[in-house]
């Protein structure tokens, strides 16, 4: 099972090479980061099902450091890499058009992945931290990728916020270093449970949690989000709001709070309200918008929400119909951003008051933003139905019907969100539509739509991925995190 | 003791990120709190009355790792710095770029977005 | 203009004694690193510093004629894919990522200069890729300036631009 390290190193030397020839020939940059981002997708396909530890240098652990790959691994590194293919795909012809460097833009981006699949990947939590930094940093220089003065300021804010939550990430991992003496998560783990409770544990637990929340973009730490969401790059924004805030945010919380601290009754309470806040909060900030990616970007902390409430249940349908919902909404999420990239590419505007009857020139966008649309809006039999009626089912079934009633008012806020963004943007008028710019408009072009081609038809079938319930596809997953600290602990250290 | 006080140079330092108007002092306020990291986990290692962890020629082994400092964090740290100068960086040439664009280092006049 | 013609007589002379000494140490640092502290990253600033000292006291055409800005870039990228090519021949060589391949094959006594296996060998290119991405960041940081043109900003480049 050698492949574990190409994941990482791949991307890495890519990201390395690029500069190096590409100052003469102006085709290399594309056509290397395509070739690239498509062998990681076919070798995450290839890791499907698959259970493994790989020790680094030939240390044992908790000595050495470890890449894990279990089921939870798996399922991220297939979305960070098809996300990632159909943005480099849609950025061949995207980044000709306003942006200067394509072989920096390249070599960031690989960069971004290489660090993502570093992330989900790593035993170990400085690896861990280390692996998240590459990415976020990364990440920051994409999103004021065009130098324009609003970009800048998203960057920099986006910056400022996530520098702070890094810092207080490194804080706790030395707090946890010092209880425990290692770092490695299975050994973290074993001695948590060997040692009574302390309050300086209880602190690093709530500066981990805190930081990697503001990583994820729930509710009291979700200032930048829409500030960095709206001012980068269209294939920038569909990574950030289908997979970084997944990889970076929700799948590091996930793992630290059932493999690593263990699930109780009181996580459970503070992972409902914060998702049911963020849910409201986020559905009622988007309605007012009038700016179609930032609409977007307000929706994205909804849908974290309704993850997060999906994974606080705590029970094994309620973390199914959570898992699931991760995957849908990196699916239909970035395709929604992709959609609005191809509308800015087109129409050089993002306000929705400017566009108008759209789907008389561009028919394919205006037809995958429909798919889209009905996906997030959740309705049969579209993949977005299927995971939220699990999740609603999954409250009631654990004694929560309140949760389960306001996920129900969130679903509905979000259909009449959307019902707005197709009116205005592809079946009505705008207030201050333009009628001469309108007669010139005509469809991106090929390379820009097979992504969008892709992931409807993704969408449209993804539900079928649910045949069999918690024993089918999604089955190891739900083991791994169902299993909890034991079941880790074993894994890892046992072998 | 001294770890309180390394927690109080991070409030400081998080005082003057989120209090200060310049970006130039909130870039300062930064370093200060990575400081207080550092020396952290530094600090996590010491033994007292410890010797450096370099072994030199006839030393016995066991004795030698009853007296040393820890040297994990000394290698953590390390990296922990470097990726400190890379994330200054590059709030220094966002920073020059702020100010070609605004006019101005003044955060509350740097207020474009809304909504 | 004086930044352009560097410091006085005696900085400048006192550079250019000295600039070999620095660097020399600087290699020290990398090349010991397994042995003393220190080790791939100080070395590396120390290096970085040998040339920001250049540019301090002669001005900046004088540094870039010693390390321009696409030798620096070649450089950065060269010390960083030199890394992984150690790390991948470890799976070629022994079953796993970064196996200390020269250790298990060819093992040599402690407490010599050649010892340790491939960490030496990832010490100077992590030295390498350091020293040149902090020149080049302090200078595109030091050439570019922002004037205000009627009343808007602008960012020039103070370089002069040599022939093509």
């Amino acid at each position: 099972m050698n492949i574990l390290p190409v994941f990482v190193a791949l991307p890495f030397g890519v990201a390395f090479f690029i500069p190096m020839v590409s100052r003469k020939l102006k085709w290399v940059p594309d056509v290397l980061g395509n070739i690239t981002t498509f062998i990681l997708l076919i070798l995450s396909l290839m890791t499907m099902n698959q259970e493994f530890v790989y020790h680094i240098g030939g240390w044992k652990p908790p000595i050495g450091i470890v890449f894990v790959l279990d089921g939870l691994s798996c399922l991220l590194l297939i979305i960070i890499n098809l996300i990632g293919f159909m943005a480099t795909l849609f950025s061949v012809e995207y980044i000709e058009k306003r942006y200067t460097s394509k072989l920096r833009y390249y070599s960031l981006f690989l960069l971004m992945i290489g660090g993502m699949n570093g992330t989900v990947l790593s035993g170990d939590l400085f690896n861990l931290f280390v692996f998240m930094e590459i990415s976020a940093i990364s990440s920051y220089a994409l999103v004021g990728f065009g130098c324009d003065a609003r970009e800048l300021e998203a960057s920099f804010k986006y910056l400022v916020m996530g520098n702070v939550a890094s810092l207080f990430i490194l804080y706790a991992v030395a707090l946890l270093y010092g209880k425990t003496g290692s770092l490695n998560i299975a050994d973290v783990a074993r001695i948590l449970r060997e040692i009574p409770y302390d309050n300086l544990i209880g602190f690093a637990f709530v500066l981990l949690i805190g930081g990697y929340m503001v990583k994820a973009a729930l509710v009291p730490f979700h200032a930048w989000l829409p500030d960095a969401h709206p001012s980068a790059p269209a294939p920038i924004s569909a990574m950030l709001s289908g997979v970084v805030i997944k990889a970076l945010g929700t799948y590091v919380i996930t793992r630290l709070i059932f493999n690593l601290f263990g699930f109780n009754q009181i996580i459970s309470n503070l992972l409902i309200y914060i998702g049911i806040i963020s849910m409201i909060s986020g559905v009622c900030l988007a309605i007012l918008q009038s700016d179609l990616k930032r609409l977007l970007a307000y929706s994205s902390i909804e849908q974290m929400g309704f993850i997060i409430v999906g994974l606080g249940l705590g029970t094994p349908l309620g973390i199914l119909g959570g898992i699931f919902h991760l995957f849908n909404h990196s699916l239909f999420k970035s395709l929604l951003f992709l959609d609005s990239g191809a509308i800015e590419y087109e129409t050089g505007t993002r306000d929705l008051n400017k566009m108008g009857l759209l789907y008389k020139k561009m028919p394919i966008t205006s037809f995958s933003t429909l798919i889209g649309s009905l996906s997030i809006s959740g309705i049969p039999p579209l993949n977005g139905f299927w995971s939220k009626l699990i999740i609603i089912l999954a409250a009631i079934k654990a004694g929560r019907p309140i949760v389960a009633l306001w996920a129900v008012i969130g679903s509905i806020l979000t259909l009449s969100l959307f019902i707005k963004v197709c009116r205005y943007s592809l079946y009505g008028k705008g207030e201050k539509f333009d009628e001469e710019k309108f007669k010139n408009y005509k469809e991106v072009g090929n390379l820009m739509i097979v992504p969008l081609i892709v992931l409807s038809i993704l969408c449209i079938f993804t539900g079928l991925l649910l045949i069999g319930g918690e024993n089918g596809i999604f089955g190891p997953v739900v083991d791994v995190i169902n299993g909890g600290v034991l079941q880790y602990i074993n894994k890892v250290l046992g072998s | 003791m001294i770890y309180y006080l390394c927690f109080v140079v991070f409030l400081i330092g998080l005082y003057g990120v989120t209090c200060k108007k310049n970006i130039v002092k909130i870039i300062i306020g930064f370093t200060l709190m990575e400081y207080a990291v550092n020396l952290f986990l530094i600090l996590l290692g010491y033994r007292k009355e410890g010797i450096p962890p370099i072994l030199s020629k006839g030393q016995d082994i066991f004795e030698f790792s009853k007296k040393a400092v820890d040297p994990l964090p000394q290698a953590l740290v390390l990296t922990s710095i470097v990726i400190g100068l890379g994330v200054l960086s590059l709030m220094v040439a966002i920073a020059i770029r702020l100010y070609q664009r605004y006019g101005t280092f003044d955060i509350t006049e740097i207020k474009k977005l809304k909504g | 203009m004086n930044e352009e013609k560097g410091m006085s007589l005696i900085v400048k002379t006192v550079t250019r004694w000295l600039k070999g000494f620095i660097f020399l140490f600087g290699a020290y640092i990398v090349v010991y690193g397994h042995l003393s502290p220190g080790g791939g990253f100080p070395g590396g600033v120390v290096f970085a510093a040998t040339f920001i000292l250049i540019t301090l006291a002669f001005g900046r055409e004088y540094a870039l004629r010693k390390m321009g800005k696409i030798l620096a870039s070649e450089l950065d990228s060269l010390g960083a894919l030199l890394f992984l090519l150690i790390a991948l021949l470890g799976i070629h060589y022994g079953g796993t990522f970064f196996l200390n391949f020269i250790e298990k094959n060819h093992p040599s006594g402690n407490f010599n200069l050649f010892s340790a296996g491939t960490i030496p060998l990832c010490q100077i290119s992590i030295g390498i890729k350091v020293g040149a991405c902090l020149f080049m960041i302090f200078i595109i940081l030091a050439v570019v300036r922002v004037i205000f043109v009627d009343g808007k900003g602008k960012l020039i480049t103070t370089e002069k631009k040599e022939k093509k």
